[in-house]
């Protein structure tokens, strides 16, 4: 996978302004905290800290994989990267130009360069329209004539799958779940945007259904040169289609890394906890033990220091008193915000191998 | 666990077939009729379960495993389904009986959980009294008695502080504690049979093996027998004593949980297991199976997978396949089924 990501770069594409070695996105301290209102008054009685400084960056031509649980954030993470809702603090640059402000780029370039697919495709479909005319949509909004636009669409459709003599006609509730995801897909592309967000694109779908629309991305990535964010609570889907991954957990990011350090080798506690548990496909390998015990806790009073001390095997006085820094491990593509991995850090297991 | 190893290796075949199996289901068609069209969501099921067994019915959307499992518990809307074909459950004749007597059966000797808790349980009352509520009408005993039984099935399924959780209401649990709560609901009244409609998958990857592992425990603890639905090949690994593979209605694959998953003699069961991702596929086309499930308004000539299917040939569309018995007790309704492994065919 890394020698297809650099085998894309190595093309020459018009769009790239900030070289090949700028990332295409650098998320840098964003933050989200949403009030929760109560009282005669409606007044903030606490806060929902979503996305609590989470700082990354998505390499040209990669995948990156995010997972985590529901409630850890990855959503809100992937609506604030497309300026869906509005950031409470943090930047972005999209390759090189920062996003807002007087000398970046407006939010429509953003949205024409970065494009989203979101979980549910029926209700991310306008009802009342073909769907060709659906994907026609932004691109005559970004000012392309009606003829050209409808042919665009209907391009689309092939590249896609779905045969436009056949389903551009058709409306959202004549296909199936698979197909209105590849009609997703398409409008995605129909701006010819250089980034896709994919928040649990393949989630819904049945698994052979899953596996046809995992190869389609495969080959749309290689064909308009596209860098994926992919966001998924399958832990299985990531690790086949990211080339690194980022571990999220009630708001932050735990730890970021090559998709085989991580899968191979996890240094995070949490990390360890949700590869084991992973189900295997061999009856004889059942497991009578759970990695970790409990629910993910409420994101609405977060435990202090490191989040996920309430859930750790190995938590000792430091977790809760400090909150652990995202630092690098042996190798330096990889960091992980535990104690346990950096030396020095007072706890008892610090610098230790495991 | 030395206990929960013999409890997975015990002999279920020489134990249990001295007597007539617990559930009883032959030909069992659902049909969904409507004005404009008629669905026929489940087309002749036939299969047996002995107590304290766990049946997986694996399928994708559309297959029929829940239209199967609610014919079962007799939660079809009556003025819109036709309902053929013979299914028992203990001494109960389900297809004849009354809605009243019906009424008395579901949540004592059958229990159904699903789902998505929230939609399950009750809002407007707390966990202890949706227990109790049950416990009262089917063992008539008093609201002191059916608390303290509420409480001990909270127990039972791992709640942490039940004394707390019994005056909680759904909404303030989180999604793992819920889906335990439903459990104890449906356990409340030691059931011979648990029906269990995706009880799993809408929880997060570490919440899931939990409850998996805390269900198979309880089953073997209360020797009920089980059937789950699931799309999930990894879950049916996990819990299954034997597996059902159901496409367009039928079920196309059946036998022992290692035998089907390890060995598939249908090619359906063969696709689904290769269209299944994981790591070490990295970097490769998955074998995903093409095209998408039958429409189940038309009538479909012989084998409904043969337009999917790799293996096809101008046979497959004459009659519907015959289940083909393997000495094993595994059976696939395929034409090719018990003539040589499918992976070494060659491709098409």
């Amino acid at each position: 996978m890394i020698l297809t990501a650099s085998a894309t770069i190595d093309q020459l594409d018009e769009r790239d302004r900030g070289g090949k070695r700028q990332p295409m996105l650098i998320a840098d301290k964003l933050k989200k905290y949403f009030p929760i209102r109560g009282g005669v008054l409606q007044r903030q009685i606490g806060e929902v800290k979503a996305v609590d400084e989470v700082s990354f960056s998505v390499l040209k031509g990669e995948t990156l994989g995010i997972v985590g649980e529901s409630g850890c954030g990855k959503s809100t993470l992937a609506r604030l990267l497309m300026n869906l809702i509005e950031k409470d603090a943090g930047e972005l640059i999209f390759d090189g130009d920062p996003v807002g402000g007087v000398r970046g780029i407006t939010l429509r370039e953003l949205r024409r360069n970065m494009q989203m697919v979101f979980q549910d495709s029926y209700s991310s479909l306008n009802p009342r329209l073909p769907v060709q005319d659906s994907i026609a949509y932004g691109p005559r909004v970004h000012g392309m004539d009606k003829a050209t636009a409808k042919k665009l669409a209907a391009d689309l459709l092939d590249k896609v799958g779905l045969r436009a003599a056949m389903f551009g006609a058709r409306y959202p509730h004549e296909l199936s779940g698979g197909q209105k995801q590849r009609v997703n897909i398409a409008r995605a592309l129909a701006l010819n945007p250089r980034m896709l967000i994919l928040d649990e694109a393949v989630s819904a779908l049945d698994k052979s259904v899953e596996a046809q629309v995992l190869n389609l991305l495969a080959h749309l990535k290689r064909e308009f040169n596209l860098t994926y964010l992919f966001i998924s609570h399958d832990l299985n889907v990531v690790q086949y289609i990211s080339d690194r991954v980022l571990v999220m957990y009630l708001g932050q990011v735990v730890e970021i890394g090559p998709v085989d350090d991580i899968y191979n080798a996890p240094r995070h506690p949490y990390s360890r906890a949700l590869l084991e548990s992973r189900l295997s496909m061999d009856p004889a390998e059942r497991v009578t033990e759970p990695p970790i015990s409990g629910d993910p806790p409420n994101p609405i009073n977060p435990p202090s220091g490191c989040r996920f001390r309430t859930r750790c095997a190995f938590a000792e006085d430091v977790c809760a008193s400090r909150v652990p820094a995202l630092g690098a491990v042996s190798n330096k593509d990889h960091f992980v915000a535990c104690h346990m991995a950096s030396a020095g850090s007072g706890h008892s297991k610090a610098g230790l191998a495991h | 666990m030395p206990l929960d190893a013999a409890v997975m290796e015990r002999p279920v075949e020489v134990v249990m077939k001295t007597q007539p199996p617990l559930v009883d289901v032959r030909d069992l068609s659902v049909k969904f009729v409507s004005r404009e069209s008629t669905n026929s969501a489940v087309n002749g099921v036939t299969f047996d379960l002995q107590a304290g067994e766990v049946l997986c019915i694996i399928g994708e959307s559309g297959s029929g495993k829940s239209v199967t499992m609610r014919a079962l518990m007799k939660l079809l809307p009556p003025n819109r389904t036709k309902i053929s074909g013979h299914m028992r459950v203990g001494a109960h004749d389900i297809t004849r009986m009354s809605e009243s007597d019906m009424r008395a059966v579901r949540g004592s000797q059958i229990s159904m959980i699903f789902q998505e808790p929230m939609t399950a349980l009750d809002p407007v009352y707390t966990i202890g009294d949706q227990i109790a509520e049950t416990v009262m009408r089917h063992e008539h005993c008093s609201r002191a008695d059916a608390m303290a039984r509420a409480l001990e099935l909270l127990q039972l399924v791992r709640v942490p502080s039940p004394e707390r959780r019994l005056k909680a209401y759904p909404h303030e649990l989180s999604g793992g504690l819920r889906q335990r709560a439903m459990i104890a609901v449906a356990l409340s009244c030691k059931p011979d049979l648990l029906l269990a409609d995706e009880p799993t998958t809408a929880l997060d990857a570490t919440v899931q093996i939990q409850v998996l592992i805390l269900l198979r425990k309880l089953q073997q603890e209360l020797g009920m027998a089980m059937i789950f639905v699931t799309h999930d090949l990894g879950v049916a690994a996990q819990i299954a004593d034997k597996v059902a593979v159901m496409y367009a209605g039928r079920i196309v694959e059946y036998g022992k949980v290692s035998d089907v998953l390890m060995h598939p003699q249908h090619p359906y069961t063969l696709g689904m297991l290769a269209s299944t991702v994981h790591g070490n596929m990295r970097g490769q086309e998955i074998e995903a199976i093409p095209g998408s499930p039958p429409d189940l308004r038309r009538q479909i000539q012989g084998c409904s997978f043969t337009p999917r299917c790799k293996f096809a040939v101008k046979d497959c569309l004459a009659a519907p396949p015959p289940a083909v018995q393997l000495e094993n007790g595994q059976y696939a309704a395929c034409i090719r089924a018990g003539k040589g492994a499918l992976s070494a065919a060659p491709q098409a």
